[in-house]
């Protein structure tokens, strides 16, 4: 009788604990430790909400004397509605775990987190940021690629020639947050509306005032705050009185 | 006391005269008054509206929040759409972009979107409950309610039920709906869309009629064992055949095939040995400009050039040198639909470029490919086959038809009942799960199963998917008002001898004319009130790049005298636009003072040679055309209205209108008219 309620107790504790977390499954098991956690590639990139990222995130696990170490288990985790695939895993050869993450379904800035043990227990922990658009600032990264990023963008693509190279003053990559952080929404749409004399800078860039709607315009403001990096932080809402 | 006892003394103590029975009632009476406002009180979304109170107590703005509260129920209500929605009754910051930074929900503010809230309600794009007012039943599907809310990589599939045609800010729909069309899904699958037009398939799978001119039975064995294999950028899919299936089917297809004189009767190509000079060729296939529509993989695996036509880098291991050259002199006598030009070449030119392609092998391609001579049984099985796969939805083959209705109707795939679907083990009970699921693996979903097995990445199957599921019952059955038409293609046609010259060169393959036509070079419904005819007949005679940083070029068609003649008569007088009237600005209307003021415009105030170049020695921009020469090559007429408005003249292009006034118009207009200096040989 005894035992059978200790059965039962143990089978309730079991059931509660599989309900409370469902779907973690169980971290692999470590064969080597490291010391140190760091990005291979993968951050900061930018996808639309709910949508996997481009490229997978890779993140590679150091020894002390910054050798790779296989074999040490690598945890990835996130806010609500991030998920990865896989969630964990061991360190292959060249002491490296890849994950595909996908963002949630809620636009703005999403810090994952990898996290690996040393040999004394303690966690390592790396964080990375990802960046997840809202329609306006999908709307705003297409208009970009048509309209601007030939010019701000200093890459090429097979398909998109960069004219960065041919311009005697060098526009700002929109993702350059130092420089773009420090102008009001006010500057930015004067600047894309009127053109670089607006605010007595360069004719090369064009007015876009009368080739876009005020609503696109504000998505091109929206897409170049979301991806600014450093992060840009409004300076709150200003309310005109109705 | 016994118990009968104890409840008469209770009754008599409540009931016992009239006003102490009176005095009771009246008090259950009240009670269960109490009720719906205590239910309302504790209810769920009464707690979320009070935390929203709690909530904007200590913020700056509380005031103006609070007064846009309104406390109690909240209902939108859509009669002509069918929408009943209560979502804002929790959610109800909706509308107050102040509260940007909360990202507790439900009290997040909306993304901005285009589109009000009060107009078109919520489940409209969301799907969910509207009705429901419990978190649980307006989020989750039940018993009662199949449609969970949609995950939000999905959402633009709502845009689409009224968008029917592509939106700059929905770039998953776009690519689902191409993808849709460009893989043929509808070639099985019947689509009809909202507005009663059927969605076209945009791929060109070629007819099998006349196939064994063109290749071998070894090469169609290993091709329909897996296509991929022959080519990763093919669309044609995996049909998982076994080898006895794919042997009876690769007999089949020769069997059927019926001889095309003007090939078969040729006499025997000397192939690859007939032109060994590679580089010859090399340069060939570069100036013919072939890249534009054909990729080749280089030595890094990287695909280099254009999709329009198929991937050539195993081309000789596929084609039969006598076909090849049939082909190179004349595409459209083994496949009068084929999108690819007739280029005039010469036998040289014609045995140089096959003596090229040849050269483009893969020897591991048909390596374990040893098929014996095949036999009437495997020939009528193979025929048998052919029916079932429903090989005759996409390629024409002998004897026999397109099948009709061979897969399911997917006009209203986004709205079907998830109870008359199979799900397979471990596929969520979702719509959009077992849309997903049945992209990435059909066969998974029982074994008969004839879809076959598609290589798309992850997030080409979620477009699909979100294309799929804009295909709802609401876009169906909403009132026609609501639709944003989709821009059809039109079926114009020039007429005459220049509109048979013009379908011989295949020009629809890449311009756009009247509503017609593709869009890798430049729409050419007004070419005729732009250029000049003189630079015209020297461009169709040989092609110059006009802009050089484009891979994709007009290539050289090799055409007579009297056919160029003919095309830019056609041109000149047909392709002309209203709004331009290429007589009113004359040469002689334009100063060496206005000439000179346009090149301080053109320097200076707007910076044009940032994207153009006028003098090649000094001017860097190459994004837009190149100027140098622009004075003997366009109308000025044209020049002044496209200065006035780019996009208006040019619809996508990438010039701003920088509204220039009329006078900076004509004085640029002016200098751009002197850049008449003959060809320079100024490339980057
Ligand atoms: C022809 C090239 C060109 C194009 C196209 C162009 N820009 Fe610019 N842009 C410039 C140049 C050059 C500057 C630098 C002006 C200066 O610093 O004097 C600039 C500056 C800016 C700035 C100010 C910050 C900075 O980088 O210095 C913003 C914001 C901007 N552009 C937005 C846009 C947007 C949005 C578009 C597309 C709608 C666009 N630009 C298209 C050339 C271009």
């Amino acid at each position: 009788m005894k035992n059978g309620t200790a059965i039962a107790i143990l089978c309730c504790l079991l059931v509660l604990a599989g309900c409370n977390r469902p779907k973690t499954s169980p971290a692999p098991q470590a064969t080597a430790h490291g010391a140190a956690l760091v990005e291979v590639s993968g951050g900061k990139q930018v996808a639309q909400a709910g949508m996997e990222l481009d490229q997978p995130v890779v993140v590679q696990v150091n020894d002390a004397q910054n050798n790779a170490v296989t074999g040490a288990a690598v945890v990835f985790r996130g806010p609500a509605g991030v998920s990865f695939n896989p969630a964990s895993g061991l360190t292959d050869s060249s002491g490296q775990l890849s994950t595909i993450v996908t963002l949630g379904g809620v636009a703005g800035r999403y810090v994952i987190r990898a996290t690996t043990t040393d040999a004394g227990g303690k966690n390592v922990e790396l964080k990375l940021d990802e960046i997840a658009l809202g329609y306006q600032q999908t709307l705003g990264r297409e208009l970009n690629r048509q309209y601007c990023s030939r010019c701000h963008n200093p890459e090429s693509t097979r398909e998109r020639v960069s004219n960065y190279d041919n311009l005697t003053t060098k526009p700002h990559a929109f993702t350059e947050g130092d420089a773009l952080n420090k102008m009001s929404d006010a500057d930015l749409a004067a600047i894309i509306s009127h053109g670089g004399p607006a605010l007595n800078q360069s004719p090369e860039m064009p007015s876009f005032g009368y080739t876009l709607a005020k609503s696109d315009i504000q998505a091109l403001i929206s897409y170049i705050r979301a991806v600014a990096d450093p992060p840009y932080h409004s300076a709150g809402v200003v309310y005109a009185k109705k | 006391m016994s118990l009968g006892e104890q409840i008469r003394s209770l009754r008599r103590k409540l009931f016992g005269d009239p006003a102490r029975a009176f005095g009771s009632i009246s008090l259950v009476l009240l009670g269960m008054l109490a009720i719906a406002p205590a239910k309302n009180y504790f209810s769920e979304w009464g707690h979320y509206q009070k935390g929203y109170l709690k909530l904007i107590r200590s913020r700056a703005d509380a005031l103006t929040l609070a007064r846009h509260f309104s406390p109690g129920f909240q209902q939108i209500w859509l009669p002509e759409m069918d929408v009943v929605d209560r979502c804002t009754t929790c959610h109800v910051a909706l509308k107050e972009p102040s509260l940007s930074d909360v990202s507790r929900q439900p009290y997040r503010p909306h993304s901005p979107i285009p589109h009000s809230l009060t107009q078109f309600g919520c489940v409209v794009c969301h799907r969910g409950q509207g009705r429901a007012t419990t978190v649980q039943e307006a989020h989750n599907s039940t018993k009662a309610w199949e449609h969970p809310m949609l995950p939000s990589r999905y959402l633009e599939s709502s845009c689409g039920q009224c968008h029917l045609g592509p939106l700059l800010g929905t770039p998953q729909l776009n690519l689902g709906r191409q993808l849709i069309a460009g893989y043929g899904c509808v070639r099985c699958h019947t689509v009809m869309q909202p507005d009663g037009t059927r969605m076209m398939a945009s791929d060109d799978p070629p007819s099998l009629q006349h196939i064994a001119e063109k290749t071998t039975r070894q090469w169609i064995y290993a091709w329909i064992k897996n296509p991929q294999a022959y080519a990763a950028s093919v669309t044609m899919p995996n049909f998982q055949l076994s080898d006895h299936d794919a042997r009876d089917i690769s007999a089949f297809l020769m069997a059927q095939s019926t001889p095309l004189a003007a090939i078969h009767n040729q006499p025997a190509a000397k192939g690859a040995s007939a032109s060994p000079d590679a580089t010859a060729g090399a340069s060939l296939y570069g100036e013919s400009f072939c890249a534009s529509c054909h990729a080749v993989q280089n030595a890094a695996g990287v695909l280099v050039g254009g999709d329009l036509g198929p991937e050539l880098t195993r081309i000789g291991s596929k084609v039969k040198p006598e076909w090849l050259e049939a082909w190179l002199r004349n595409p459209s006598v083994y496949d009068p639909n084929t999108k690819m030009p007739h280029y005039r070449f010469d036998p040289k030119q014609i045995a140089t470029l096959a003596g090229y392609l040849e050269a483009k092998t893969d020897s591991d391609l048909l390596a374990n490919v040893h098929l014996s001579e095949a036999t009437p049984d495997q020939i009528q099985h193979g025929k048998l086959l052919v029916m079932e796969d429903g090989c005759t939805s996409c390629h024409e083959v002998n004897g026999i038809k397109k099948p009709e209705n061979f897969a399911p109707d997917l006009s209203r795939v986004g709205s079907r009942s998830l109870a008359v679907l199979a799900f397979p083990e471990g596929v969520p009970h979702t719509l959009p799960d077992y849309i997903e699921a049945k992209v990435r693996n059909p066969r998974a979903f029982g074994p008969g199963l004839k879809m076959p097995q598609y290589t798309f990445s992850e997030q080409q199957r979620s477009a699909i998917t979100t294309a799929l599921l804009s295909l709802t019952d609401r876009a169906q059955t909403q009132p026609p008002a609501l639709r944003t038409a989709a821009v059809h293609e039109s079926n114009y046609q020039p007429a005459g001898k220049a509109g048979r010259l013009m379908a011989d060169l295949r020009c629809f393959s890449c311009h756009a004319i009247n509503g017609r036509g593709g869009d890798m070079a430049p729409d050419l419904s007004w070419e005729g009130s732009s250029v000049q005819r003189p630079w015209l007949v020297e461009f169709l005679r040989n092609p110059e790049t006009l802009r050089p940083a484009l891979i994709r070029r007009m290539p050289r068609f090799n055409l007579t005298p009297d056919e160029i003649n003919t095309l830019t008569d056609y041109i000149m007088i047909v392709y002309q636009t209203p709004a331009v009237d290429r007589d009113s600005l004359p040469a002689s209307s334009f100063t060496p003072d206005m000439v000179e003021k346009g090149r301080q415009l053109f320097y200076s105030k707007y910076a044009c040679q940032s994207c153009h170049i006028v003098d090649p020695n000094k001017d860097k921009g190459y994004i837009g055309p190149a100027l140098w020469a622009v004075g003997s090559r366009l109308n000025a007429a044209w020049v002044y209205a496209y200065l006035k408005n780019p996009p208006a003249m040019r619809p996508g292009t990438l010039e701003p209108d920088q509204h220039l006034s009329d006078a900076e118009a004509r004085s640029l207009t002016a200098f751009l008219m002197a850049q008449k200096s003959a060809k320079q040989a100024g490339k980057k």
